[in-house]
Formats: C-alpha cells, sequence, structure tokens
C-alpha cells in the first residue's frame, strides 16, 4: 500500500469526486490558480478548468452561503475556508441556512455541500489562527462533523462528505498536511459517524480524533511499557459519533479518558462523557477523565503554546490517574 | 402600455396576495396563525411585477416578508395556507411556517427570517444555473434593511466578478424594522451599482405594469450572460413590521403617505380606463375568495404534523458505506 501525505490524500478525494460527478464544484480563497494557502487543491484548475474551481474574493459569509444556494439549485460544492477561525463569518449560512432547509422546508431539498477548514494549533499562528472550534458545529441539529485523523480517513469522509446530502463541516488539521499514511491504490468512502479502533487495549479507553489520534498512540506506547495497555478510539466523525463503539470499548476495559486538542469545556469529551456516564455508569471503575487545550486563546510564543496544548503526556498522565486505586 | 388582458392577469395576481395576507391577519388576531406574521400588504406589484418577467425554472430567494414572493411564483394556496397555519399538509410540513415558506418545485428557495440571509442563496442558485449551463436566473429579494448587511456587498462583489445571472431586487419601502431607512443606510443603492458596475434601475413599486417592465430590462440580460443586474423598487409599508405592531414609531402622515400608495386599485383604475368594467374584476375577486377559504378550510381540517416524523426530518438520508 502506497504512503501517501494527508494533504495529497484530499486532493485525491477532491479529483476522483470531480471526476465521478460533474455537480462538484471547487470554491474558496486562493483554492484554484494559487493551489490553495497548504497546496491542498493544487492542480485542480487545470484538470477541472475554472467553471468549476474557482478562487474568491475574502469573503467567507458569501462563500458559505453561495454554497448552501447552489447545493439547493443542484451542484454539490465543496468550500475552503482558510482557517477554522474564520468560520465565524460563515455561521449565518450554515446554522440558518444550510444546517435547516431539509429540515424547514418539510424534506423538499437536501444541501449537499461541504466546507472544508484546518483548524488546530502548533504553528504558532496566534489566537485567531489555531481554533478547534468543532464543538459548534456539532451543536447544530442539521450539519455533520467529520474530523479525519489519517490520509486513508481523510480521502474516505471527504468522499463519503461529498456524497452525503447534508451540509458538512470537514476538519482538517495545519499540522497533519505534511504526515504521511497508507492509501491503498483504490481507496473506499468511509462512512460518517463510524468510529476506528486505531490500537487495541484491556486497561482503559481513550476516544480521540484529528490529531490527537497520533498524541495518544503514542501515549499508549508510553503506557504499555509500564504494562498499561489502552484502547485507542479514533471518533472520525463527531457529529454524529458512534456511540455503540464508544460505550462497547468502554463497557469492556471499565476506564475512559477523551482527548482533543480544543478546550474541554462544552466540547465533544463533554458530550462524550455525560452519554457514558448515563448509560454506562454501573461500568465505570474510574470517573471519565477530559484531556484538552487550557481554557484561554490559544497563544503565540512558542511556550505559551506548548504549555496550553495538550499531547502525549498529558493524554499518558490522565490514563495513569484513571488506573490509579481510588 | 400592457394590454388588458396581461394586466387583467397581474391584477389576479396582486389580488391574490391582497386577499391571502387580509386573510392570514384575520386568522392571526383570532389565534389561528401561531408565532410571528410579518405581511406585505401594500407592495404586491413587486413580486407579481418581477415574476411576471421569470420563467418557472428560474430562483427566486425570498425575505422575512415573502408571501408576496412565494404566491407570486406559484405556490398553491392550500400548501401555503396550511404551512403558515401549521398543518401536516402545509407546503414545508409544518415546520417552517409564514417565515420559511418554500417550494423548490417552482424555484422559490424560501422566505428567510434572517435580513440579508437570501442574498447568498440567490447568488449560489446563479452560479448553479450559470455552471450546469442553463438558460436561468436567480433573483433576490431584499428589504432595504437589507442594505446595510454586509452579506449584500460580499454577494454584489461575487456576482460581478463571476458575472453570474443574478437579480438583485431591493424592494425599498423605508423602514427597517422600526427605523427608517435613512437612519440606517448611509449611501444609495444606485451608487453601490455604480461602484460595482452593475446596471441599476429603479421602478414605481406600486405599478405594476412599469415593474413588470424595469423586471423584464434586467432580467433578459442577465439570462443571456451579461452578469448580474440590480432593481429598486420603492414600495409602501402598510402593515407594520408584524402583525400587531402599534407602530408608535411612525408619524400618522407617513402612514397615511403609504396607504395612499395602492398598486390594486392603480391597476384597477387602469383596467376601468381600458374598458374593463367593475363586474369583470368583482368576479375576479369572488373567485380568489372561494380559492382563498376553501384552502383556509382544508387547511383547518388537515392534521397537526407528526413529531416523529419531525424528529426524522433534520437530516436527508445517506447513501449508505461500508
Amino acid at each position: 500500500m502506497p504512503e501517501t501525505r494527508y494533504s495529497a490524500a484530499i486532493n485525491r478525494a477532491l479529483a476522483d469526486a470531480m471526476a465521478a460527478d460533474e455537480s462538484v464544484v471547487l470554491f474558496g480563497e486562493d483554492v484554484a490558480a494559487p493551489g490553495g494557502p497548504f497546496a491542498v487543491t493544487r492542480g485542480l484548475l487545470a484538470k477541472f478548468g475554472p467553471l468549476r474551481v474557482r478562487d474568491t474574493p475574502i469573503s467567507e459569509a458569501a462563500i458559505a452561503g453561495a454554497a448552501a444556494g447552489a447545493a439547493l439549485s443542484g451542484l454539490r460544492p465543496v468550500v475552503e475556508i482558510m482557517f477554522m477561525d474564520f468560520m465565524t463569518f460563515t455561521m449565518d449560512a450554515l446554522v440558518n441556512q444550510a444546517a435547516k432547509a431539509h429540515f424547514m422546508f418539510g424534506g423538499q431539498c437536501s444541501v449537499p455541500m461541504v466546507v472544508r477548514a484546518p483548524h488546530g494549533g502548533g504553528l504558532n499562528a496566534g489566537p485567531q489562527h489555531s481554533q478547534c472550534l468543532e464543538a459548534w458545529f456539532a451543536h447544530v441539529p442539521g450539519l455533520k462533523v467529520v474530523v479525519p485523523g489519517n490520509p486513508a480517513d481523510a480521502y474516505g469522509l471527504l468522499r463519503a462528505a461529498i456524497d452525503d446530502p447534508n451540509p458538512v463541516v470537514f476538519v482538517e488539521h495545519k499540522g497533519l498536511y505534511g504526515s504521511k499514511g497508507e492509501l491503498p491504490e483504490s481507496p473506499a468512502p468511509v462512512a460518517i459517524g463510524a468510529a476506528r479502533i486505531a490500537r487495541a487495549g484491556r486497561d482503559a479507553t481513550v476516544v480521540t480524533y484529528g490529531a490527537a489520534v497520533a498524541w495518544s498512540l503514542r501515549a499508549a506506547d508510553a503506557l504499555a511499557r509500564e504494562g498499561i495497555e489502552t484502547e485507542v478510539v479514533d471518533l472520525r466523525s463527531v457529529q454524529p459519533w458512534d456511540e455503540a463503539t464508544v460505550l462497547e470499548s468502554v463497557g469492556r476495559t471499565r476506564r475512559l479518558a477523551i482527548a482533543h486538542e480544543a478546550v474541554s469545556a462544552f466540547g465533544v469529551g463533554a458530550e462524550i462523557a455525560a452519554c457514558v456516564s448515563a448509560k454506562a455508569f454501573g461500568r465505570l471503575a474510574a470517573p471519565v477523565a477530559r484531556v484538552g487545550a487550557a481554557f484561554m486563546p490559544v497563544p503565540f510564543a512558542r511556550s505559551l503554546e506548548r504549555a496550553c496544548l495538550p499531547g502525549e503526556t498529558e493524554i499518558a498522565a490522565a490514563v495513569r490517574r484513571l488506573m490509579a486505586p481510588a | 402600455m400592457t394590454q388588458a388582458p396581461l394586466l387583467l392577469e397581474l391584477y389576479r395576481r396582486m389580488a391574490t396576495i391582497r386577499r391571502a395576507e387580509e386573510r392570514l391577519s384575520k386568522l392571526f388576531a383570532d389565534g389561528e396563525v401561531p408565532g410571528f406574521l410579518h405581511l406585505s400588504i401594500g407592495q404586491e406589484a413587486v413580486p407579481v411585477g418581477v415574476c411576471a418577467a421569470l420563467e418557472r425554472g428560474d430562483t427566486v430567494a425570498s425575505t422575512h416578508r415573502g408571501h408576496g414572493h412565494a404566491l407570486a411564483k406559484g405556490m398553491a394556496l392550500e400548501g401555503f395556507f396550511a404551512e403558515i397555519m401549521g398543518r401536516a399538509s402545509g407546503v414545508c410540513a409544518g415546520r417552517g411556517g409564514s417565515i420559511h415558506v418554500a417550494d423548490m418545485s417552482i424555484g422559490m428557495l424560501g422566505a428567510n427570517g434572517i435580513v440579508g440571509g437570501g442574498l447568498p442563496l440567490a447568488t449560489g442558485s446563479a452560479l448553479a444555473h450559470q455552471v450546469k449551463g442553463r438558460p436561468n436566473v436567480a433573483v433576490a429579494f431584499f428589504g432595504d434593511g437589507a442594505m446595510a448587511e454586509g452579506a449584500l456587498h460580499e454577494c454584489l462583489n461575487l456576482a460581478r466578478l463571476w458575472q453570474l445571472p443574478l437579480v438583485f431586487v431591493c424592494e425599498n419601502n423605508g423602514w427597517g424594522e422600526f427605523s427608517p431607512h435613512e437612519r440606517q443606510f448611509a449611501a444609495k443603492l444606485a451608487a453601490l451599482g455604480a461602484a460595482f458596475a452593475i446596471p441599476y434601475e429603479e421602478a414605481d413599486g406600486t405599478d405594476v405594469e412599469a415593474v413588470a417592465a424595469a423586471a423584464r430590462r434586467r432580467v433578459e440580460p442577465a439570462r443571456r450572460g451579461e452578469g448580474p443586474q440590480i432593481l429598486e423598487c420603492r414600495t409602501p409599508r402598510w402593515r407594520g413590521h408584524y402583525e400587531g405592531d402599534p407602530q408608535k414609531y411612525r408619524e400618522p402622515s407617513n402612514l397615511d403617505a403609504a396607504r395612499g400608495q395602492d398598486a390594486l386599485a392603480l391597476a384597477a383604475a387602469r383596467l376601468a380606463a381600458q374598458g374593463v368594467d367593475a363586474e369583470a374584476l368583482g368576479a375576479i375577486e369572488r373567485a380568489i375568495t372561494e380559492r382563498i377559504e376553501a384552502a383556509v378550510a382544508a387547511a383547518r381540517a388537515a392534521a397537526e404534523p407528526d413529531f416523529a416524523a419531525a424528529v426524522a426530518g433534520v437530516y436527508a438520508e445517506a447513501r449508505a458505506h461500508a
């Protein structure tokens, strides 16, 4: 199986989807001629032409709103928002228009659109270019939210997202674009809402997604050297999320930590913790732990950002606390 | 001058909107319409005139004052009344109500609860027409209140850059919610058109023939691929921002002046001058009343929406993946 970069897997998913369906169009800031700020869309303008691959002005509200309108009128737009932080300007289009159209128009229409946006810190990009805002969108009925953590899932989830009749927020991680992983010769879509056991283990479960999957796997390696076998569940989708896989895993390990880069407060981890507490309270041998960024804007200076964001060390520490006798 | 048969048809469409909204006002007062109601009584010439220039495959995005757009584009009265009365047989299954009436089968992309919210939708719809090579245009109806929304400025720019088949139709009734237009907007729409090099035209929004003629002059270039167009129609706001609004912010003289502008009376006078007698208009009115009463009766008899079906309707069903 060939190794592919995460960014190349996204590029290939876009190309394959556009080749398969003429209704798929791509637009966003600098995605056409410049090939994308992170080179994710390089070459697509040459392949599919200026009618279907377009640079937009810096107008995030119009980008997302036009995507919704285009989706109502027969296209399957994929739009890029350069940084997830800029999605603040897309909120009306996504929250009030796209998310609700299928429902509030009584099922007359669907809104098959995808908004790609990179989240995450680690680049010293500061408070307005580093946020993980996926929980906002997961909170809105009508939206789907996926966060692939490796190239195969980036490909498979993007194909599924483009195919999906609902608006999907496709969250990439800036720090993962250069990472490599296996991608089959003929990769398949990955079902939205299906988690993946990234590592099996009997002692504790870490539920995670996005860049935090790799941190969790490294934490599990470290814990294994101490005799703690950690199961790592890569959610891949946060809305809908794979409750059955998580409950099954926690039912076996009886210990749960949830790790994500977003701040913990009111986050994806809070939703999972509440669900597991409600449905598997009797199975839990320890209180559910959450690992996330400090509740603060992501700071700029290297030392500050390192201290703010969670990582392998914090995840391993959380699992050790789960294993400690009460 | 439009020949009588066309003007008579435009009159019939305007009267349908007027009588439907008057009926809604009564139903609202009687507690048969829940929620908010924003009526466009007095403004009928704009949707009717504009939609007279449109084809079935053309698309329109509307506003919170959107009943006229829906009916002028061809929404059936049965689904319209049932929706606004919150019934399962409503055009949106009772999930949207007055402010979200929509009918995709006739290209009516929805009234909209967000001021300016329909502008990007129409822009995207125009993009779809262009990409698919369809001979259609999209119309973005918006009020003068939306002139101050960033969405308008973004969409004017994007539509001009991409030469989209999009007609911006401003219904300028002089009031944005509870405040007069001149306290809300420091520029003029005509100047915005000039700034973006988008052809602009103003029409008397009380004169349905003038609106229809201006709409044809804006729609046809857009349809030919000559890019976006702007049509601004001055139109009176007879009612409050919403039904029940006491309008204490309005001088009685302002309200009287608005009510002096009556698109229906103007069209009736013109028809009379062309030899259409009062009896002919009376027959049209009686037919409209009958259709409206039948729609109201059907809505009253219709079932309440089913909650389980609504819950199941949040997401469109996706194809299964392995």
